[in-house]
């Protein structure tokens, strides 16, 4: 089995991966957005006309004491902005400037404005529900594998998949930071929301493998066959390759075309879900069972 | 075979049954129009509004009925809007919602004026009743003394307040002059009479905001449930007053937390991409699965199609508010669930290329892949529950989709396609072995492909 035999290979690849996304997460940090800083967001669109220029009125809005705030192009004509929690006269204020005094027609898209009460709440909710999904999962595991105690015990397989998962969540989290130097994307709750179906959908990939391995397992003690458990995990990685692709390949399908035609308010929350997904099957296929053969192999 | 022809008729028909549903809840005036989908803020535009109630002066025991107080309270104003669905949700505090504080939720869609709603709901009108101490009539004689006196000074609280109001109208008297009558309900009534029967005689007064607004002399005993209250003389600010009482008092202070407005325009957008999002996803799956799979793709596609038709019935049956994160997650769980299908097929193949006759490894496909369905599957189904937990509105959307989704493929997926499979009853020859392959080979039934595996 090439795959297994060359497991340093693809270890590497994704070790690189891992690094780089968390060298962008320490150097970068994340630019977390209002849903959990607090603050407001407002959007706002021109009717007819293109988007005046934007440095202009970055200058004029630095006049109005707003504290940090960030101007940003939305679509093909609009604008956000992102600031501290403002009240409705500075709302008003800033409007004028976007309309520049009435003489621009402007329409209000979107406004929001959280209290720093909910978003703090929201980011340890948000902690607390990636803790529970994670214990949740892991035990799942433990509890799906228990009858395969031999030759590897049960724990090592959620330890596989847990060490799988981290790679389908921090990759992705890289990769959404990398974007957000770009473009307007911030972390908020959507991205939050993306990383635990990425969570969901990466162990679903792996226990798919490794219930073909247990099943060969179970097989190879009924036949009395001599297999090692390198060759049983790289058939099993053999057989269910082509449902991984398969599958994955139909839910990156309905991904690309949500990326292109959905909503733009879902936009980086499908980026995100396609960079895990990716990051999913290949971390099903070439790091969550070769890490089975390594956990192993150090036993015997 | 024939009971799965039986069973193949009967899901024909509850299909059929779905998709008539779907379209005819859609049609407004329809016996099920009320089961049309519900379409979240950021897809129709409209604002929300969040409100913290503040729970410290009363009994924890009392919590839970307060806050369904206020929210009746909420939903009454709410009404005022004449927003076509408003949604008033309370928010408890606790381990089940994670949230430190009781919460009020306020979603108003089409309605875009923010400021104008947070007039109409923070406003807290309070009815009191008082009667007058001794000495106060001395010191209301004295111009001087009265400016400084507080009305906790001069006035007792009685238990009447604007909780027992049942109704406040506004009348107008012969003279032409505008009276304001209130209606107490039953324990209203009853406190009412007994504040009379007790104090023939003194002054009982009637405040709203804490400001005194007339200071009627009780006569005698009031049984009837019923007062007036004259001493507004601008017809204008009296109905503003009835107004105000009718749609009630607050029993728990609330702070506006957080808001929300969409425009409509731009919902409208996100929500016509979401829909052209999920029918080019779909034509792009069926396209693979014909194409890759051949006659169990066609199968396959048949169970997608019934999939949908059935998720999108239980999304109306429970009422799911559809979000953008709410149709991104049922395109998501459109792609997810043609992966039961593809394991039973890859699994099939196998069967068929170890030498199995095509009824056997029909059989083994489903059966031997079972296991591997159910057991990833319920890892994404811990997800769904996690993040319903977890939500917003919009994530509960994503959370809840998803949920269904998964549950209902694995029915569809298994159960459907089972039964279409065995119904065909096909005869193995080199046509049928060609439509069971997959991708660029035709099975043949080697038994050295395994030993080579």
């Amino acid at each position: 089995m090439k795959i297994i035999s060359h497991r340093k290979i693809f270890f590497v690849v994704s070790a690189l991966l891992v690094a780089a996304s968390i060298v962008a997460m320490i150097v970068w940090g994340f630019p977390t957005g209002t849903d959990f800083t607090g603050g407001s967001i407002l959007e706002v669109s021109y009717v007819n006309q293109d988007r005046p220029d934007i440095s202009e009125m970055d200058t004029k809005l630095s006049e109005l004491s707003l504290g940090s705030f960030s101007l940003r192009p939305s679509g093909s004509s609009g604008l956000v902005l992102r600031t501290r929690e403002i009240s409705d006269t500075e709302k008003a204020k800033i409007l004028g400037v976007f309309s520049q005094d009435g003489t621009l027609q402007v329409n209000e898209e979107r406004f929001n404005a959280v209290g720093p009460i909910v978003g703090n709440s929201l980011k340890s909710k948000s902690y607390k529900a990636i803790i529970v999904v994670l214990v949740m999962i892991l035990l799942f595991i433990t509890f799906a594998f228990r009858k395969v105690s031999k030759p590897v015990s049960s724990w090592k397989y959620g330890f596989a998949a847990i060490v799988a998962l981290a790679h389908d969540v921090i990759i992705p989290t890289g990769a959404y930071i990398l974007l957000s130097r770009f473009t307007s994307a911030e972390i908020d709750l959507l991205f939050v929301t993306a990383l635990l179906a990425i969570l969901g959908f990466s162990v679903h990939d792996t226990i798919v493998v490794f219930d073909r391995v247990r099943e060969n397992l179970q097989h190879n003690r009924e036949t009395n066959s001599k297999e090692t458990f390198e060759e049983t995990v790289g058939r099993g990685l053999m057989e269910t390759m082509t449902r991984s692709i398969n599958t994955s390949l139909t839910v990156i399908l309905s991904l690309v075309v949500l990326y292109f035609l959905g909503s733009e308010a879902t936009r980086n929350f499908v980026f995100v879900l396609v960079v895990g997904i990716i990051a999913g099957v290949y971390s099903s296929i070439f790091l969550a069972s070769p890490l089975l053969v390594v956990l192993a192999g150090k036993r015997k | 075979m024939s009971k799965y022809r039986i069973l193949s008729i009967v899901l024909i028909v509850v299909f059929g049954l779905a998709v008539y549903f779907n379209y005819s809840s859609q049609t407004p005036g329809s016996w099920s129009s009320r089961f049309a989908f519900k379409y979240g803020l950021d897809l129709v535009g409209g604002t929300e509004l969040i409100y913290k109630a503040d729970v410290s002066a009363i009994d924890p025991s009392d919590v839970s009925s307060a806050m369904d107080t206020l929210q009746d309270v909420i939903e009454r104003r709410v009404n005022i809007f004449g927003v076509s669905e408003p949604l008033v949700q309370v928010e408890r505090a606790g381990l089940v919602s994670g949230n430190a504080e009781e919460r009020l939720i306020v979603e108003l869609p089409g309605y875009k004026d923010i400021e104008e709603a947070k007039k109409a709901l923070g406003k807290t009108p309070l009815l009191e009743f008082r009667l007058e101490k001794d000495g106060t009539r001395s010191v209301l004689s004295d111009p001087d003394l009265a400016q400084n006196a507080s009305v906790d000074e001069l006035f007792t609280p009685t238990e009447l307040t604007g909780r027992y109001l049942k109704r406040a109208r506004l009348e107008f008297e012969n003279t032409g002059q505008s009276v304001i009558a209130l209606e107490f309900n039953s324990d209203g009534s009853k406190i009412f009479a007994g504040i009379t029967k007790g104090n023939i005689g003194k002054i009982l007064a009637i405040f709203l905001d804490g400001e005194i607004i007339e200071a009627p002399v009780i006569q005698d005993e009031i049984v009837s449930g019923s007062a007036v209250i004259t001493g507004i003389t601008d017809a204008v600010q009296a109905k503003e007053i009835v107004r105000q009482l009718n749609y009630g008092a607050l029993p728990l202070p609330i702070e506006l937390v957080s808001t929300q407005t969409v425009g409509a325009t731009l919902g409208e957008k996100a929500l016509n991409a979401g829909v052209s999002a999920g029918i080019w996803g779909f034509v792009l799956i069926a396209i693979f699965l014909i194409v890759w799979y051949r006659l169990p793709g066609l199968i396959a596609l048949v169970a997608l199609v019934m999939y949908v038709a059935f998720s999108l019935t239980v999304f109306k049956l429970v009422f799911v508010t559809l979000t953008a994160a709410g149709i991104a997650g049922f395109i998501l769980s459109i792609g997810m669930a043609v992966d039961a299908n593809i394991l039973i097929f890859e699994r099939m193949k196998e069967e068929l290329r170890r030498g199995r006759d095509l009824a056997t490894a029909i059989k083994e496909g489903f059966h031997r892949a079972w296991l591997s369905i159910r057991d990833s599957n319920i890892s994404s189904i811990i997800t769904a529950v996690v993040l319903f937990w977890l939500g917003t509105s919009a994530v509960k959307g994503f959370a809840l989709t998803l949920g269904i989704g998964v549950i209902v493929s694995m029915f569809t997926a298994i159960t459907v396609s089972r039964t279409f499979l065995f119904a065909l009853s096909i005869k193995e020859n080199r046509v049928v072995k060609f439509l069971f392959s997959s991708g660029f080979h035709t099975i043949t039934n080697d038994k050295q492909s395994i030993t080579k595996n």
